[in-house]
């Protein structure tokens, strides 16, 4: 095991250097650009002197591996001399990412922007999560009871139904109709007592809920198809047969089973909390890391979107790692040589 | 025999004639949920096909002077903002959306489906197309297609005209952007099924890969791909409805289900049922689909059938 | 509970455990005022903003769009400022300076700005000339990349004659020398805090660009880049009890209708901007009793531009769209009659109607406002002619084919139409393609994303500069209220091509000796009614040969809680230009 690991983290290098260039050249084709949200009436070549400016006329490797620069050197050690309080080398002539938009180092918008992102995209998958696996279970297991009917059904609305259209419908039921919820996120908002507490429950409320729903339709399907399939394997006759009691069998056996592809699908969900839900994020004003991956992209901000999406492809691969662990340690069938 | 033994008596007049297409049809037949399923997906196919033949109604006539109405003699449906009637809209809006929804599933299924097995059976493969894998979950939709418009838009137009060209490449998008989540699992399902005895058997005995991964692989991971299948026809209609807000699927005069409800979801406290037709037809399609998928997957289901 | 699931446990708890330190950071890198959501209650404490593109930087120098100069405008400000009606009024300095006056040389190349000497920077240095002289210097170095540097073209020198008088001297003279420190685009930043960020260092100046210290009603507090900003009233603004707000709140992002509501319908935020969404939503939601809905109307004109060249995919890079001297002409929308059909078959009250509202008129000119230089003489695209347009159609040998299309030589009337993406030009694309059906006339519409489209990215065949298609439609307007610049945009050098990296403002690609002959006219005229009635020509030959076909005098639209008093929506400068003034 330690030396498939070993042998993958070796591999997940050169994967994430053919990721980022394949990235940067992908941003570097795409057609929109840094000025393209000026006010129409500033004349071209006051757009090419801001271009300029950004660095854009330089050809594109040299971008490429200046970005590279700054963003496997320069950062961390800018990182470590935060974290430490030293200084290593001429730590102010050195270049970080910069966004191009607001001309500030991109790790720190995503550190400002973790927060919220973690808070409300995170909580929503875990509480998808809680209600996906129950409910998941409990139809596969009374298959084609009302129950099932019923879960199904929301289920497959849940998913079919957009989020842009359920967090409409939330807005317009608990913050125009009732009053009850508001519906602009405060990332200010700062949690010191009990009832800037409850303002924070009552703020994040719509938004994960809105986003569990979501999440939990389409995770109850997996862990429902997953057990199902695990009710006609024949170690379940066996255990029958050895005169085991269903609840027991269920729980005992069908359940560890059928964990293995979900706990997968859980794993390589991760990432997709910290790349954020754009959708949400922008109809609650939510303003996390999706929300500044998409006025990146609308601004064709490359630094920023490149950095953004190279993290998340870094997450993708660790957690396609850690997946691919887990899957092994749960399934002994399973062998990495 | 609680769990095992579901089907077993719909399955025994189907016995005597082996034929897969009976048992299938058997199968159906004895699951209530499918029968309702296909029932309401046949009307809706037929009604998205035939409909526009009988309910003659221009989708893109604009009649200002009669929008936003509510539901009438004249507008089953009601209007929309520009006094476009609804209904006709929904009828065609359907044929672009189940295309759309249709083809782009199949393509991803049948990407990921290849990519997961080949990786999880042939482990000199695993590595290289694991990390494919992982490189188109990284790519960022976005800019993924504006380049990809930028390139292919007007080589695809002048093929195939504004509508084709445009359907192509929004298939083509979708399908190649969202089969990496069907490949990771069919991957671990295969991974899994490769140690087991009944393939280990068929391996020793000399059969040959590509016969086993048919005979024996894919019968036995049908079951998640099922739910792929279900959930990619409502991700394929979703993922429309964003790219046509954005500027970049079908021209603005192509209605499909995902672009009415995304349009009409302003309009909710004006006129309700705008985005009420489109979004229950979404998710009727969505659901009938996915009660068709389960029984389907009881009837092709090896460990049911073997008995 | 089984080992599966007990193994699943730890994984979950990472998750919880990396949520939780989200507020932890949260509480070290933020100073907000404690009681901000506490004393809604009372009067004038607390302001409430909503822009629905959110900020990314507050130096209006280096911004991305309009949202990032409005931001700023609270705290850095002009010399002087545009008010609703187009007219000056004096901010940093003591009067708008004139010929009359003796402000503005007889040769009209210097002008002379006397500032106030009361006023001081939020920090309580002084502002002075070295200030003015400064920005200048700023915004002038080539390599800043700053967006307001076509304001100071023309400018040879900035000079403080002394601590509190500025002279602008042009090369050339300028009958509207208010370019330079007019409007919120183009303010006096602080020279001690911007000293070491000239040139291409402009770019590492993060706590400059995000914290601006200003002699503006309000200082920032806190800025997060495209998601929120915090002020705090600036006790050292020089105008005595003024602002009456003690804070403001100035939040980003999501889209315009959920902003309207925000204001209209759930009375949480006081003001949002830029609210281009259909009128009859915006009329709904008024319904709700919390706020009104407001417009500013500048120059801005909605309009369709028609491809002079020929636009042909075939014809391939080398000829697609370019001008070539005249020799590529468009197959049928170089003829008259067409054009003028097309302007005759729309219908403009309804694409108001149903797409602008109260935020829009219809209009026949290019040029809708500042008064003097509205034309008068082209009224008659205001009522639609549908008969009229078809028997044009008919008169120059277009028949209508069996499939309702009009051809001519084998050739079709047929259209692609294209715009930027946003459900407002959807739904005006689709009504004047049913318009155009009527005169036999065939569109198909097209529409491209608008950082795309306005995006100017030379590899891009999707730029309305590029202009891959019949015809186009988007909104125009110029910079102040000289619209001399703007008018010089459609003479034949002006026509965009590879050989000018695609810089040039006359999109439709005209050519006309008599608009080149009006244009030289122009640059020799000083005198302003003169100018005034060149202008008028320029616009009538625009409009009256249907190179552009003009549709609605746009405004900007904002929502406003009833509660709040003093706003005077501007279409000239920021709407935020007198926030000093808003209260309760």
């Amino acid at each position: 095991m330690l030396k498939y690991l070993s042998r993958r983290l070796l591999f997940a290098i050169p994967t994430l250097i053919v990721i980022s260039f394949v990235l940067f050249a992908l941003l570097d084709l795409a057609p929109n650009d840094p000025t393209g949200n000026l006010p129409i009436t500033i004349p071209e070549e006051v757009r090419q002197e801001i271009r300029e400016s950004l660095g854009l006329d330089q050809p594109f490797f040299v971008r490429y591996f200046k970005w590279m620069e700054q963003f496997f050197v320069n950062e961390p050690l800018n990182f470590i001399e935060q974290a430490f309080g030293i200084e290593i080398g001429d730590s102010s002539s050195r270049l970080r990412v910069r966004s191009w938009a607001t001309r500030s180092p991109v790790v720190d918008l995503i550190i400002e922007r973790l927060p919220q992102t973690l808070w409300v995209v995170g909580l929503s998958y875990v509480v998808g999560i809680l209600i996906a696996l129950p409910i998941g279970v409990i139809s596969a297991y009374k298959q084609y009871s009302w129950f099932d009917q019923i879960g199904t059904f929301v289920s497959m609305v849940g998913f079919s139904v957009p989020t842009f259209f359920t967090g409409l419908v939330a807005i317009v039921i608990f913050s125009v109709s009732l009053s009850w919820l508001p519906s602009i996120y405060d990332t200010t908002h700062q949690v010191n007592d009990l009832s800037s507490f409850w303002f924070q429950v009552k703020q994040m409320a719509m938004p994960v809920l809105v986003l569990a729903f979501y999440n939990a339709a389409q995770l109850s399907r997996f862990m429902r198809a997953s057990v199902l399939e695990n009710l006609n394997q024949d170690y379940v006759r066996t255990a029958q047969a050895k005169g085991l009691r269903d609840r027991a069998i269920l729980v005992g056996h069908i359940l560890r089973n059928s964990m293995i592809p979900v706990v997968t699908m859980i794993a390589l969900g991760i990432p997709t909390i910290f790349s954020g839900a754009i959708i949400t994020e922008q109809i609650f004003r939510v303003n996390g890391l999706g929300q500044l991956l998409i006025v990146g992209i609308q601004g064709a901000d490359i630094p920023l979107v490149q950095t953004l999406t190279f993290l998340f492809a870094v997450l993708i691969v660790v957690f396609n790692l850690v997946a691919d662990v887990v899957y092994g340690i749960l399934d002994p069938r399973i062998r990495y040589s | 025999m609680a769990f095992a033994g579901r089907n077993e008596q719909a399955l025994h007049s189907a016995r005597e004639h082996p034929s897969p297409w009976m048992i299938v049809w058997v199968a159906l037949r004895s699951h209530k949920g499918a029968l309702v399923g296909a029932g309401v997906f046949s009307f809706i196919v037929l009604a998205v096909f035939v409909g526009p033949l009988i309910y003659t109604v221009d989708p893109q006539f604009l009649d200002v002077s009669i929008r936003n109405q509510a539901p009438s003699f004249a507008h089953p449906f009601g209007t929309d903002n520009l006094g476009r009637d609804m209904l006709a809209q929904v009828l065609a809006g359907g044929r672009i959306a189940l295309a759309v929804g249709f083809t782009a599933m199949v393509l991803s299924l049948v990407v990921g489906t290849a990519v997961g097995v080949l990786a999880g059976y042939f482990k000199r493969l695993d590595g290289p197309l694991m990390r494919i894998t992982d490189l188109f979950l990284a790519l960022p939709l976005l800019p993924l297609l504006l380049v990809i418009i930028m390139l292919f838009r007007d080589t695809l137009r002048s093929a195939f005209g504004p509508e084709m060209g445009i359907f192509f490449l929004i298939v083509i998008v979708i399908g190649i952007t969202s089969w990496m989540q069907t490949a990771r699992i069919v991957r671990g399902e295969t991974l899994a099924i490769k140690e087991r005895e009944f393939v280990r058997a068929a391996t020793s005995v000399g059969t040959s890969g590509i016969k086993i991964v048919f005979r024996h692989i894919l019968p036995n991971i049908l079951s998640p791909v099922m739910v792929s299948a279900t959930l990619g026809i409502a991700n394929a209609i979703i993922t429309e409805s964003t790219l046509s807000f954005l500027g970049l699927g079908f021209p603005p005069d192509f209605p499909t289900w995902g672009r009415l409800l995304f349009d009409g979801a302003n309009f909710l406290t004006i006129t309700p049922v705008r985005v009420l037709w489109p979004g229950l037809a979404i998710s009727l399609t969505v659901l009938s689909v996915n009660y068709i998928g389960d029984a389907l997957r009881d009837a092709i289901d090896p460990r049911v059938r073997n008995e | 509970m089984s080992l599966a699931m007990l193994r699943l446990a730890p994984l979950v708890f990472v998750l919880v455990a990396t949520g939780c330190g989200g507020p932890q950071t949260d509480d070290s890198d933020a100073q907000v005022d404690a009681d901000e959501t506490d004393n809604s209650e009372q009067l004038n404490t607390h302001l409430n903003i909503l822009y629905w593109q959110a900020p990314s930087t507050l130096n209006p120098y280096l911004s991305g769009g309009t949202k990032d100069i409005e931001a700023a405008s609270l705290v850095v400000e002009p010399l002087a400022h545009y008010d609703e009606n187009s007219n000056m009024v004096p901010v940093l300095v003591t009067e708008i300076p004139s010929v009359e006056n003796g402000g503005v040389s007889e040769d009209l190349t210097s002008i002379t700005w006397n500032l106030k000497q009361d006023v001081v920077w939020s920090d309580g240095t002084p502002f002075t000339a070295r200030d003015v002289v400064f920005s200048w210097e700023y915004c002038a170095n080539e390599e800043a990349g700053c967006n307001s540097a076509n304001n100071f073209e023309d400018v040879e020198q900035v000079t403080a004659v002394d601590d509190f008088t500025v002279r602008i001297d042009f090369a050339v003279p300028k009958p509207h020398p208010y370019g330079p420190f007019v409007g919120s685009i183009v303010p006096v930043i602080q020279y001690e805090q911007f000293k070491d960020c000239l040139g291409l260092r402009a770019q590492e100046c993060t706590d400059q660009n995000f914290g601006p210290i200003g002699t503006g009603p309000f200082k920032v507090d806190e800025f997060r880049a495209n998601d929120v900003v915090s002020y705090s009233a600036n006790e050292l603004f020089r105008e005595e009890g003024k602002p009456f707000f003690q804070t403001v709140t100035l939040k980003g992002g999501g889209d315009a209708p959920s902003a309207a509501r925000a204001v209209l319908e759930t009375g949480e935020f006081d003001y949002a901007w830029n609210l281009q969404v259909e009128p009859e939503i915006l009329e709904d939601m008024t319904k709700a009793g919390h706020g009104r809905v407001v417009s500013g109307f500048g120059a801005q004109v909605e309009r369709i531009l028609v491809n002079l060249t020929n636009d042909d995919p075939a014809l391939g890079l080398e000829k697609r769209s370019l001008f070539l001297d005249g020799t590529n002409p468009h197959p049928f929308l170089s003829e008259f009659a067409v054009r003028r059909a097309l302007s005759l078959a729309i219908n403009r009250d309804i694409l108001d109607e149903t797409g602008y509202g109260t935020a829009g008129v219809p209009t026949c000119n290019v040029l809708p406002a500042p008064e003097p230089y509205v034309s008068d003489s082209n009224n008659e695209c205001l009522t639609q002619d549908i008969e009229e347009a078809n028997r044009i159609l008919d008169e120059a040998g277009w028949v209508l084919g069996n499939d309702d299309v009009r051809t001519k030589n084998g050739m079709r009337l047929s259209i692609l139409y294209q715009t930027s993406t946003n459900s407002v030009r959807q739904g005006n694309q689709a009504l004047v393609k049913q318009m155009w059906q009527q005169i036999g006339v065939e569109t198909e519409l097209r529409n491209i994303d608008g950082a795309v489209f306005f995006g100017s990215d030379a590899g891009s065949p999707d730029t309305f500069q590029k202009f891959y298609a019949d015809v186009q439609m988007y909104t125009n307007s110029f910079i102040g209220t000289d619209p001399s610049n703007y008018m010089l945009g459609w003479q034949c050098s002006e026509i965009p091509g590879p050989d000018n990296q695609w810089v040039g403002q006359n999109i439709p690609r005209t050519c006309s000796e008599e608009y080149d002959a009006l244009v030289n006219e122009l640059t020799d005229t000083l005198d302003s009614d003169e100018r005034a009635r060149i202008i008028r020509e320029m616009n009538d030959m625009i409009v009256q040969n249907y190179w552009v076909i003009p549709l609605i005098h746009r405004s900007n639209l904002s929502a406003v809680a009833h509660s709040l008093k003093g706003v005077r929506m501007n279409g000239w400068d920021s709407e935020l230009w007198n926030i000093a003034d808003w209260h309760r």
